[in-house]
């Protein structure tokens, strides 16, 4: 088991005929993602290194039968990728573009709660997700993990993510899902999401959460663990030592009030009982210990 | 990016906001030519993008031209919290009846955009929200459905402004909306926003804050960019599109991603030691990038070592190792370099690296052995 997608998710790639999109996009073939199609209207008929290119995503759908759609196109041209993909009634849009402008984000967010609410968005500006040893949906680099669980990962930071592997991989300890959220201001997936289905996963016994400074999220999560997980977390908030951000104004400090630093965030969590770490290496550590203890 | 007031009222005039007339100088002698060419009295505005202006002396009244000859004199050049003046806006004065605040932002927690608006303007808004919070009357904005006139009626009633300033607000704070949408701002912000004695509202302030990552649909946000009084290490990064920050320490420190840039940061200060920079050479960082950012680190005279710290997802194990060859082929680097390479095609990377390894370049395999390193050969130098 796992959250999101497993080994029977079938995958196409919107941008597989870019130089990135082409290089992932292979990459998770070989991991065993069944990368099933591309998009590109100007390419329709020809292939990457035998994977299939259609004119759009309901017509890859149509063909394949793909679920997943991982989004990998330039930041001018997300926004239609996304609504294509959601309209084509793909169940998960993994966005691995970044430099989207926020407007764009919070356009589409609020789109596909609205009229498509089958559509779960991932990202933007997130390195994917894996599911260790089935399926491997954008950057994450897949052979830092070990799979069979029992924990899941949620990090907003994309190389805190792949970090947050590394420590498990080399205390032995597997992993059922890792999710890369992306850190944009308005994730299409968020902590509690991910929270709330690595608790009703039942191969998911514990959870790392990696988060970072600035915005609500962290607190928000660490709320949610409280009155709704009886699965041990472990925490870490990066950017204890980073200097106070630039302000947005005046309207910014009133939304966030005195949350959003790394010190609020740990005193959140830690309050909702999470195991607080203070550098990802320790953040391993309280997470093995935990499994011992399972 | 955030805009100078003169640029932001500049922003608010194209979408139809009346701001006060006026213009810019840079001289002495082009202030006086400005405020006699639009008319007593005149403010003077120093142009910095930092709050407390007025306290520091900023912003002076002046009736006539030996008043703003004396005013820019002193204006000119002043040093309001680091930040040098070197542009003055001149406007009209107002007969200020009342002040408000409007401002629109994102609330990330809401996902929908937030209006805000206050009968107590002018004042700090940040106090009133504390103190008051009833006195700021605040609306969501669903971005997908926009903000009606009917809305924005209700919402401007809600706010209990002056009722001769109801029409206005309404009218000003549809097209404010549309300079935060249709312009691509993070923030739009009138504090004041006045009502004069003829019973008109406008902009006696404007702050504005653009997402830089919609500029591709922007090609007049080029004229905006040049003024901008940063730190010269953070230009030279900027210019190279490097996310680069200034700290005090003598670690410098390079990362691919933010969160693992700010954790760098972090551990080299749990370590006891203190990092010099924060700097992200972001996704798919090439042999060119991380020259750049080795560029940039070696001109900080307080860096004593440097910490690249590298997780490769998106950025290649053999781009990073390639870049820290060419750059050393390029740039005489004045400190040793820890480096911990980890992730996509990170064998790769390490053998490159491998050949070139010497007193000066260190490969340690985790975070917490290459941080403990390059901090105890900061402190031996």
């Amino acid at each position: 088991m796992s959250i999101f997608v497993n080994r029977d998710t079938k995958v196409i790639v919107q941008g597989i005929t870019g130089s990135q999109g082409r290089f992932y996009a292979l990459r998770n073939r070989d991991y065993g993602t069944q990368v099933v199609g591309g998009t590109n209207p100007k390419k329709a008929g020809t292939d990457v290194e035998g994977i299939p290119v259609f004119a759009s995503v309901a017509e890859a759908r149509a063909e394949t039968g793909a679920t997943a759609s991982m989004v990998i196109v330039p930041a001018p041209f997300a926004k239609d990728a996304v609504m294509e993909a959601a309209e084509a009634g793909m169940e998960l849009i993994v966005v691995l573009t970044e430099g989207i402008p926020a407007h764009d984000e919070a356009w589409f967010y609020n789109k596909l709660a609205q009229d498509h609410p089958g559509s779960r968005v991932l990202g933007p500006n997130c390195p994917g997700i894996l599911t260790a040893g089935e399926c491997n949906i954008g950057f994450i680099p897949a052979e830092v993990a070990t799979a069979g669980g029992p924990v899941g990962i949620v990090s907003r930071s994309g190389t805190l993510t792949y970090q947050a592997l590394n420590e498990l991989t080399e205390k032995g300890i597997g992993v059922t899902t890792c999710v890369g959220i992306g850190g944009d201001p308005v994730p299409g997936t968020s902590f509690i999401d991910c929270l709330e289905a690595f608790q009703a996963d039942p191969d998911t016994k514990a959870v790392i959460m990696f988060g970072e400074i600035g915005g609500t999220a962290e607190e928000e999560a660490a709320a949610f663990i409280a009155g709704n997980m009886d699965k041990p977390v472990a925490a870490y908030v990066a950017g204890v030592t980073a200097p106070p951000g630039k302000k947005m104004g005046h309207a910014g400090a009133i939304v966030s009030g005195g949350k959003g630093t790394a010190q609020a965030k740990m005193d959140a969590l830690r309050e909702a009982g999470v195991l607080v770490a203070q550098n990802p290496t320790e953040a391993g550590e309280l997470m093995a210990e935990a499994v011992k203890n399972l | 990016m955030d805009l100078f007031e003169y640029q932001g009222k500049q922003f608010f005039a194209r979408f139809g906001i009346p701001v006060s007339p006026g213009d810019t100088a840079d001289a002495v002698d082009d202030a006086v030519a400005v405020a006699d060419r639009i008319g007593y009295p005149v403010v003077v505005k120093a142009q910095v993008q930092v709050g407390g202006r007025g306290k520091a002396g900023g912003i002076q009244l002046a009736d006539t031209s030996d008043e703003v000859r004396a005013h820019a004199e002193s204006i000119l050049g002043m040093d309001i919290k680091g930040h040098v003046v070197r542009r003055l806006w001149i406007e009209r004065a107002s007969d200020i009846e009342a002040e408000y605040y409007a401002s629109f932002t994102l609330d990330r927690s809401a996902k929908r955009h937030l209006g805000m608006l206050s009968a107590k303007g002018g004042v700090d808004i940040e106090q009133v929200a504390e103190e008051d919070p009833a006195a700021i009357a605040r609306i969501h904005i669903d971005p997908v459905a926009g903000l009606s006139e009917e809305q924005t009626r209700a919402w401007v009633a809600e706010a209990g402004l002056d009722e001769r300033a109801t029409d206005g607000a309404v009218d000003i704070l549809q097209k404010l909306y549309r300079a935060y949408t249709e312009g691509d701002a993070d923030l739009v912000e009138i504090n004041p926003l006045i009502l004069t004695p003829e019973g008109k509202l406008h902009a006696l302030d404007a702050k504005v804050t653009l997402d830089g990552n919609a500029s591709f649909r922007h090609p007049e946000w080029d004229e905006l960019e040049g003024l901008e009084s940063i730190d010269e290490r953070e230009r030279l990064a900027h210019e190279k599109g490097l996310q680069y920050v200034g700290l005090d320490g003598t670690v410098g420190v390079i990362a691919n991603g933010a969160g693992l840039a700010m954790s760098t940061c972090d551990v080299v200060n749990q370590v006891g030691g203190q990092p010099a920079n924060f700097l992200d050479i972001g996704g798919g960082a090439s042999a060119e990038v991380m020259a750049n950012a080795l560029e940039v680190i070696n001109t900080d005279d307080k860096v004593k070592a440097i910490f690249i710290n590298i997780f490769g997802g998106i950025t290649k194990g053999e781009d990073v190792a390639n870049g820290i060859v060419t750059a050393l082929g390029r740039v005489e680097l004045r400190s040793p370099i820890v480096i911990r390479l980890d992730g996509t095609n990170a064998e790769e990377g390490r053998a490159i690296l491998a050949a070139h390894e010497s007193d000066t370049l260190i490969s340690k395999p985790t975070m917490l052995e290459a941080a403990r390193a390059a901090v105890e050969l900061a402190k031996g130098a």
